[in-house]
């Protein structure tokens, strides 16, 4: 191993860099101009995204223990996008009067987690997996108890990082049991010692549960609405995106690469949970009026959905999970933006102080009206096609009873999403949320997740593109 | 790139000229004017059609385009029409246009009224063109979902109530509809092992009879749900009475076609066998359809819910003669799409304006308008003479022709269908001269009604483009017939050696 190779661990590395570079900029500027760190920070990000996609050759680090192919560092470009956006939409919060003095720790926590969530991707062995898994974990409970002078914030701290440990200790039990059964943390030796043996079959399930906790699959979800109402709204938009993106991109590799063998049983499994988790997050969904909650349920579905695409279980199916993520990162993060706009402008995060708010912010409720259109699957916005292709995944395998369900499902999810155009575009309101104008970090940050809902679905050689490389896997 | 793209071009452009209209007006004279290209581009493209078959072209689909859009799911975009599409294109076409200067009056957010309009136009025009499953289902849904918003902002009576069942059992319908293309995608594999969506390559491969049982009730209740078919029609009455003029116009004239379209395209003509062996259930369905939905409309009294029953009656009878399944009544049945189309189109514009004036839609309020507004009313008389099959009108060609290729099947129960769905005839004289007499005849009942004013230049623009379409199809029917008939002969044939024992 030499020097170059360490480059496989580009975005990592960069990562740590700015992490340092952060808590080095953070301590030597006056606290007169903290605002210098948010827009150095940006800046830096915005590089370390785009340095992600200069194409690099694939390889392994570490005997095996660190993999880098085209495919994961695309995962991970993913990540980096839907964490700019974020770092974007906070930018208003971060500014306010509270948080001045917080803004490094903010920035370190989030890219702390960003971290864990590559290595993650990358592991080549349980070890790696899970020292991953944790670094992602921990600091985003930090991030969820950010406001802690609001009493519902420390709450969803508490109640994430109680959940979060519970999780991991049955991860970590399914995964000591594999270790013990087939000798080896090594992906590459786990794979050919399994077989069909009960006990590592014990194992792999604890191994699902911990990672359902994290993508919040029914019945492990019930930490995730008051979480997700607790937390600060941006910390919200990251956790329903970045956090359960990256879950999903690790099952999904972990299953195909590892649990092939217990194909049939995870496939049984999968079939169970998705239809659980589709319909009663659907059912939850509808009666929400908080709109943190309403996304928390909605992202709850999602997974449901996602759980479709995994089902493939070829490269197909990867595909579509990959590309579906990709499209729900604009797609959610569309939604979060217009979310918390609003609610940094005016405190609200009612749907129904969404009354009538096309006719004093039109352009803000058009956004949301697409995000919300492109959650629910419907064309001609990105949604409708990540959707189609995860359903296609499953339907490939012959899957059609549970394709039947997961699209009726999208017909109940169109009712809450219609619930909220409703109430923007239909229902008047005595005091409707006022006029404002956006700043125009914000406004860059929505036209970036526009642009995103509208063309990824239509171009289609990013789906080509995706699928090619998902071919060698 | 043929002359196709412009069907889905002129709107979009038409739409993005709204966009950067800056009131009302001059969004509604964008609308008008996109859809007039648009009306003489489908002209255009009917001259082209003629010329191309004079030419001796005989290929089952002229003008194709075929371009790559996901080849690792060999997911294509292809375009092509046949006579029966340029038919319906012509119809969807007219219906926009008179639909823009239906609802020339409207006054609050008017340039977002006429994007969704234009959007909900596109995914028509859009479903017409394509033979690609995917796009036909993307364009499905893209007409389907700008009528929540429509019926919403725009409606009257309980219309989010009405707008949400109608969204949300159209969906339910395209729900079905998706696992029944992608059943048909997955069992149609071409000699490169590669799967496809394309509706002409499909229909060359027979797709073996289990498959075709399990996904044509998917594909034909899908779209049948679209095309009002009993039980699942109950979102048209409501939907039908709460929504703005010109979207009742522009959805019972040209949404429903896409069911029926979609029907026949796709669930019939690549499912044949199936189509065959469960067409029992649906021809039960559809007779109930028709007669159900003309008794329903006699004892209406809002005049859109009349109109609205009506339309699920007129529907039911489009499903019920492609069920038939011979050259003449599904002949009959595409020109029953057109003619009801029509028809529909002008009694939602003349009730939307009869209601601008007398601010009310019940029958009984209303009496003795013919002296007062005769433009509108005699314009109503000769719809309702069309909708009751008067001959030298649209509707009789379409029944007749319907009721003719129904009846050469000689077993008792195609023959019994047969004659119970003709009552209907006589069942719909009875509310449409019933309708007349009370409201345009006999003494003036309110006083107030006195200074009502006629037609005004749009409105009389908007109603006579729907009349001279169907008088001229009522006077010259063989035009449309010849063009319809010409096109069916792929689909006679496919089904003729799937099916022994029918004659044809």
């Amino acid at each position: 191993m030499n020097f170059t190779d360490l480059l496989l661990m580009r975005q990592e590395l960069l990562l740590v860099l700015l992490t340092v570079l952060v808590v080095i900029i953070d301590l030597s500027v006056e606290d007169k101009r903290k605002d210098l760190v948010i827009g150095f920070t940006l800046v830096l990000f915005t590089i370390i995204t785009l340095v992600g996609f200069i194409p690099l050759r694939e390889g392994s680090l570490f005997g095996g223990m660190y993999n880098s192919t085209t495919l994961l560092v695309n995962m991970k470009n993913i990540l980096n996008i839907a964490l700019l956006i974020v770092l974007l939409q906070s930018v208003k919060w971060m500014r306010n009067e509270v948080n001045r003095n917080k803004t490094s720790e903010y920035f370190i926590l989030l890219f702390s987690t960003l971290i864990g969530m590559d290595f993650m991707i990358s592991s080549g062995d349980f070890l790696m997996f899970y020292i991953g898994l944790e670094l992602a974990t921990i600091p985003a409970t930090a991030l969820a108890a950010f406001d802690k002078s609001r009493n519902t914030s420390a709450e969803a701290g508490i109640k994430f990082i109680f959940s979060s440990a519970l999780s991991s200790g049955i991860l970590l039990l399914g995964l000591s049991i594999i270790y013990g059964t087939t000798g080896s943390i090594y992906f590459n030796g786990v794979v050919s010692a399994l077989s069909s043996n009960s006990l590592q079959l014990l194992g792999f399930i604890f191994f699902l549960t911990g990672m359902g906790f994290k993508i919040s699959l029914v019945p492990f979800h019930f930490w995730t609405a008051d979480v997700y109402e607790g937390s600060p709204v941006n910390i919200t938009a990251y956790l329903s995106v970045v956090s359960k993106g990256a879950a999903v991109f690790v099952l999904t590799i972990l299953l195909y690469k590892v649990f092939s063998n217990f194909k049939d049983t995870w496939e049984t499994l999968l079939y169970i949970l998705s239809i659980a988790t589709m319909t009663i997050a659907n059912l939850f969904a509808i009666r929400q009026n908080n709109l943190k909650r309403f996304m928390a349920f909605s992202s709850i579905a999602q997974a449901g959905f996602i759980l479709l695409g995994i089902m493939g279980a070829d490269k197909a199916g990867m595909t579509a999970v990959v590309y579906f993520m990709l499209i729900y990162v604009f797609t959610n993060l569309a939604a979060f933006g217009v979310i918390s706009n609003i609610a940094h402008e005016t405190g609200n995060e009612t749907i129904s102080s969404y009354n009538g708010l096309y006719r004093t912010n039109p352009l803000l409720s058009l956004t949301m009206m697409l995000a919300l259109f492109s959650l629910a699957g419907i064309p001609p916005v990105a949604g409708f096609f990540g959707k189609f292709f995860l359903f296609t995944a499953a339907a490939s395998k012959g899957y059609y009873v549970l394709v039947l369900i997961a699209v009726l499902n999208a017909t109940i999810s169109l009712y809450y999403y219609l619930r909220v155009i409703k109430a923007m575009f239909i229902d008047r309101n005595e005091v409707p949320v006022p006029y404002f104008r956006s700043d125009i970090i914000t406004r860059i940050s929505l036209i970036f997740c526009v642009l995103g809902v509208f063309f990824t679905g239509f171009f289609g050689f990013i789906y080509e593109y995706i699928f090619q490389l998902s071919m060698n896997l | 790139m043929s002359i196709l793209i412009c069907f889905i071009l002129i709107p979009v452009l038409t739409i993005i000229a709204i966009l950067f209209t800056k009131d009302g007006r001059s969004a509604r004279v964008v609308a008008a004017s996109g859809m007039f290209v648009q009306l003489i581009m489908s002209v255009v493209l009917l001259c082209m059609y003629y010329a191309q078959r004079h030419a001796g072209n005989n290929s089952e689909m002229l003008f194709l385009s075929d371009h790559s859009w996901f080849p690792s799911l060999n997911i294509r975009f292809t375009m092509g029409v046949d006579g029966i599409a340029v038919s319906m294109i012509m119809l969807t076409s007219t219906v926009v246009f008179a639909g823009i200067f239906a609802s020339w009056e409207l006054e609050d957010l008017t340039r977002e009224f006429f994007i969704s309009l234009i959007t909900l136009a596109t995914g028509v025009f859009g479903f017409f063109i394509s033979l690609d499953l995917f796009t036909m289902f993307l364009f499905y849904e893209l007409a389907v979902i700008p009528m929540y918003l429509l019926i919403g902002i725009w409606g009257s009576g309980p219309k989010e109530y009405s707008a949400m069942k109608l969204t949300l059992m159209l969906m339910g319908g395209s729900a079905l509809l998706l696992v029944g293309l992608l059943g048909v995608y997955f069992n149609s594999t071409l000699e490169n092992g590669q799967h496809t969506f394309n509706l002409l390559q499909i229909s060359q491969l027979q797709l073996p009879i289990e498959v075709q049982r399990y996904f044509f009730p998917f594909t034909f209740v899908g779209f049948g749900v679209l095309g009002a078919l009993f039980p699942l029609h109950t979102w048209s009455p409501d939907g039908h009475a709460s929504a703005p003029t010109a979207v009742s116009m522009l959805h019972a004239g040209v949404l429903m076609k896409l069911g029926g379209y979609g029907c026949f395209r796709v669930a019939m003509y690549l499912m044949p066998a199936a189509a065959n062996e469960m067409a029992w259930i649906f021809i039960i369905l559809t007779t109930v359809s028709v007669v159900y939905g003309a008794f329903g409309a006699i004892w209406q009294k809002d005049l859109k819910y009349i109109n609205a029953y009506s339309s699920v009656s007129h529907c039911g009878l489009v499903i019920f003669a492609l069920l038939m399944m011979n050259r003449t009544s599904m002949n009959g049945a595409i020109i029953q799409m057109i003619s009801h189309g029509l028809m529909t189109a002008l009694f939602f514009a003349l009730i939307g304006m009869i209601y601008g004036r007398t601010h009310t839609r019940m029958i009984n309020e209303m009496g003795g308008l013919m002296k007062i507004i005769p433009f509108l009313s005699v314009a109503y008389v000769i719809a309702g003479l069309a909708s009751l099959g008067l001959p030298g009108l649209s509707g009789f060609v379409a029944e007749m022709t319907v009721f003719t290729g129904a009846f050469q099947h000689p077993d008792t129960f195609h023959r019994i269908a047969t004659i119970i769905v003709t009552t209907s005839i006589v069942v719909t004289a009875v509310y449409i001269l019933r309708v007349v007499g009370m409201m345009l005849l006999g003494p003036l009942k309110n006083e107030h009604y006195e200074h009502l004013k006629d037609a005004r230049w749009y409105e009389k623009l908007s109603a006579g483009t729907l009349l001279v379409a169907i008088a001229g199809i009522g006077i010259a029917p063989l035009w449309l017939s010849n063009l319809i008939t010409g096109s069916l002969g792929p689909y006679v044939s496919k089904l003729a050696n799937t099916i022994t024992g029918l004659t044809f």
